[in-house]
C-alpha cells in the first residue's frame, strides 16, 4: 500500500503531527537553553524519560528514584550557595540558603513518600511528577553549568554529554531496564473530517499548541521573558540593565525541564519509555532545532513537526530505515546553512 | 598625584588607588578620583589612556584592585547587577543595545531593576528624546548611530540612576548630534543625576563639566575645576588643539 493511500495517509499524518508536536516542544527548549546559556543541552531528552518513568513509578505505588537525585542535587546546590555567601561575608543569606535548602528537601521527601504510598489519583501524581522533575532543571544548572558559565561552547558541550551519560545511567539504576507506559489521560476516539483520531493524540496536540502559545506570550509580553531574550541577544547589555545571567540561565533550565517533563507525560501513553529512550526523542527535537539554526523558535518548531511527519511516513513504508531517514534530514540543512550563512567567530564577546 | 578633595558636595563616588590589568599589561595604574553628588565630572585623555577600562572597573564589569566607594559604601563584593540596582548605570562605548528587540523593549528592560515599581519612566525618556518615541516599534539595530546613542542613554535613564557613567557618548557621531547629546547630559545634572563622563572630545566635555581629570598612560596627570583645565596650557596643547 502506498503512503498516499487515502485510507492511511491521514492516520500517518495525525500520528506524525502528534509526535512532531512533542519534538517541536523539545526543539524550543533546546533553542532557549542555547540562546541564553550557550549550552547545547544534550540531556533534554532525559527530562522526558524522567517525566514518564517517575509517573510510572508512582502508578506502581513506589517512591521514584527521581526523589533521591533531586535531594542529592538540592544538597550540593545548598552547600554551594552557603559557601558562596560565606565567602562574600554575607552570613545572613548563608543562613537563609542553608535553612531553606534543608526545609525544602524535608518537605519534598515527606510529600513524595506519603503520596506514593497512598496511590493518589492520577492528576495528583502528574503534579507530583512535575514537582519532582522540573526542579532538576535549575538544580542541574546550579551544580553543573553555573560554575562553567564563562567556559567555551565546546567545554559546555562536553559537560552536557557527560551529564547525559550520568542521567541515562541513573535512569537505569532508578527504573530498571524495562520500558513502561503510563495510562492515557483521555480515552476514546474522535472523528474529524472522516479521520479517526484518538483523544489522547488530540490532547497531545492541544497541550503542545497551548504550551507554545504560552511560551510566545511569555517571551513577547512579559518583562521576565524579554529579559531572557535580552540575555540571549546581548549578555553584557543584559547585565548593564541589572539582569543576572545566572538567574536567566536558571530560568531557561526551569522552562526546559518543564517542557521535557510535560513531553514525557504526553508521550508516556503512546510509546513504551525506558531509561535510554529520552536521547532518541531529544535528538529528534535537536534536528528541528538545527533546522532553525539554534536561534529561530518558529523555524525550529516547524522543523521538528517536519521530523515527526517524515518519521511517521517512513515508519510505514520503510520502517527499518526510519531513523536513518530522519537523521539524514540534517545533512542537506547543514550543507545549506554552511553555504548560505556568513562565518561567525565562535566567541564574539 | 594625590587627590585632595576640592569638591564641596559629599562624594557620591570615590575611587582610590585603582589598578586594572589585562594579563601583564596594567591599563589603569593607581587612579584615584572623586565625583561629588550632583556634579558632572569628566575624564579626558587620548585613545588607549585607560578611560574605558576605568569605567568598566567602576561598574564592576572588569576585575580590579583598589577601592571603589559608592554613596559611602565599599563595592568590593558587589557584582555589576547589584551596582545597577543600587543606582549606578553605565552607558558603554559599544552601547550594548538589544539590537533585535524594539526601541520600546530596550527601554522597558532598562527599568528591569525597578520592575516591581511598575513601568519605569518611559514618558520622561520620550520627552527628553522625542526621536525615540517616533521609533518606538523599530528594532534597535536599525537605528542610526545618534539614535542608538540616545537609546543607550535613555535605557540607562529608565533605571532612574543616581550616578550615570557615560563612556565616549560622542564617538562616531556628527558634531550636531554630539552637541545635542551633551546638552541633554547637562540637563540631567539639573534633575539631580550625577554624571561621570569619559570623553576624547575634551573641549565639549569640559564645557559642561564641574571638574575634570586628565588620564595619560593609565594614570591621572592633572585634575582641577573644568574651567581651569580648559585654560591649562598643557591641556590646551595636548587635548584642545590650537587655542582659538
Amino acid at each position: 500500500m502506498n503512503i498516499f493511500d487515502p485510507a492511511i495517509f491521514p492516520i500517518l499524518t495525525a500520528d506524525g503531527l502528534t509526535n512532531g508536536a512533542v519534538y517541536a516542544l523539545l526543539s524550543l527548549a533546546l533553542v532557549l537553553v542555547f540562546a541564553v546559556t550557550r549550552v547545547i543541552f544534550v540531556p533534554q531528552g532525559e527530562f522526558v524519560m524522567f517525566g514518564t518513568l517517575t509517573l510510572a513509578s508512582l502508578q506502581l505505588g513506589r517512591v521514584p528514584g527521581t526523589l533521591t537525585l533531586l535531594l542529592v542535587l538540592l544538597a550540593i546546590s545548598t552547600v554551594l550557595n552557603v559557601v558562596e555567601a560565606l565567602r562574600r561575608g554575607d552570613g545572613r543569606s548563608a543562613g537563609i540558603s542553608g535553612v531553606s535548602g534543608v526545609a525544602l528537601g524535608a518537605g519534598l521527601w515527606a510529600l513524595t513518600t506519603t503520596l506514593a504510598a497512598a496511590k493518589a489519583p492520577l492528576l495528583v501524581q502528574v503534579l507530583l511528577t512535575l514537582l519532582l522533575v522540573v526542579p532538576l532543571g535549575p538544580l542541574l544548572y546550579r551544580v553543573v553549568f553555573q560554575p562553567l558559565r564563562n567556559a567555551s561552547v565546546l567545554v559546555l558541550l562536553i559537560a552536557s554529554v557527560a551529564l547525559h551519560l550520568v542521567l541515562v545511567g541513573l535512569g537505569l539504576v532508578f527504573f530498571g531496564p524495562e520500558g513502561s507506559r503510563t495510562p492515557a489521560f483521555a480515552e476514546g476516539n474522535t472523528v474529524l473530517g472522516g479521520v479517526t483520531l484518538s483523544n489522547q493524540s488530540l490532547l497531545v496536540i492541544m497541550v503542545s499548541a497551548l504550551l507554545m502559545v504560552g511560551l510566545y506570550y511569555f517571551f513577547d509580553r512579559t518583562l521576565t521573558g524579554k529579559a531572557l531574550r535580552a540575555t540571549a541577544v546581548n549578555r553584557m547589555g543584559a547585565r548593564l540593565v541589572g539582569i543576572r545571567p545566572t538567574a536567566a540561565g536558571s530560568l531557561a533550565f526551569t522552562v526546559a525541564a518543564l517542557i521535557g517533563a510535560l513531553s514525557g507525560l504526553l508521550i508516556g501513553p503512546s510509546i513504551a519509555v525506558s531509561y535510554d529512550t529520552g536521547f532518541l526523542i531529544g535528538l529528534k527535537g535537536f534536528v528541528g532545532a538545527i533546522i532553525g539554526g539554534l536561534v529561530s523558535y518558529p523555524v525550529a518548531a516547524l522543523g521538528a513537526l517536519l521530523v515527526g511527519l517524515i518519521e511517521s511516513y517512513a515508519s510505514f513504508s520503510l520502517s527499518q530505515w526510519k531513523e536513518v531517514i530522519v537523521f539524514t534530514l540534517i545533512l542537506p540543512v547543514l550543507l545549506w546553512r554552511s553555504l548560505s550563512s556568513k562565518h561567525h567567530d565562535e566567541e564574539d564577546e | 598625584m594625590t587627590s585632595t578633595s576640592p569638591l564641596l558636595p559629599a562624594p557620591l563616588l570615590k575611587v582610590d588607588d585603582l589598578h586594572v590589568s589585562y594579563g601583564r599589561v596594567e591599563a589603569v595604574q593607581g587612579v584615584s578620583l572623586s565625583v561629588g553628588a550632583g556634579q558632572i565630572v569628566s575624564v579626558i585623555g587620548a585613545n588607549g589612556a585607560g578611560k574605558s577600562t576605568l569605567m568598566g572597573a567602576i561598574i564592576g564589569a572588569l576585575p580590579s584592585r583598589g577601592r571603589v566607594e559608592y554613596a559611602g559604601r565599599p563595592l568590593a563584593h558587589t557584582p555589576l547587577e547589584s551596582r545597577v540596582a543600587a543606582g549606578m548605570t553605565l552607558v558603554p562605548e559599544r552601547r550594548e543595545l538589544f539590537s533585535s528587540m524594539t526601541v520600546e523593549d530596550n527601554l522597558r528592560l532598562g527599568a528591569y531593576t525597578r520592575r516591581r515599581e511598575g513601568a519605569g519612566d518611559l514618558g520622561g525618556v520620550f520627552t527628553r528624546f522625542p526621536r525615540l518615541e517616533e521609533r518606538r516599534k523599530q528594532l534597535a539595530g536599525t537605528l542610526s548611530g545618534g539614535e542608538q546613542q540616545m537609546l543607550a542613554i535613555g535605557r540607562a535613564l529608565m533605571a532612574r540612576p543616581k550616578l550615570l557613567l557615560l563612556d565616549e557618548p560622542s564617538l562616531g557621531l556628527a558634531p550636531l548630534i554630539v552637541r545635542e547629546i551633551l546638552r541633554i547630559v547637562a540637563e540631567l545634572r539639573d534633575t539631580g543625576v550625577t554624571v561621570l563622563l569619559v570623553e576624547q572630545n575634551a573641549r565639549a566635555a569640559l564645557a559642561i563639566s564641574d571638574f575634570g581629570y586628565v588620564l595619560e598612560g593609565g594614570q591621572v596627570r592633572l585634575s582641577g575645576p573644568a574651567a581651569d583645565l580648559a585654560h591649562d596650557p598643557a591641556v590646551v596643547a595636548s587635548y584642545l588643539g590650537a587655542a582659538k
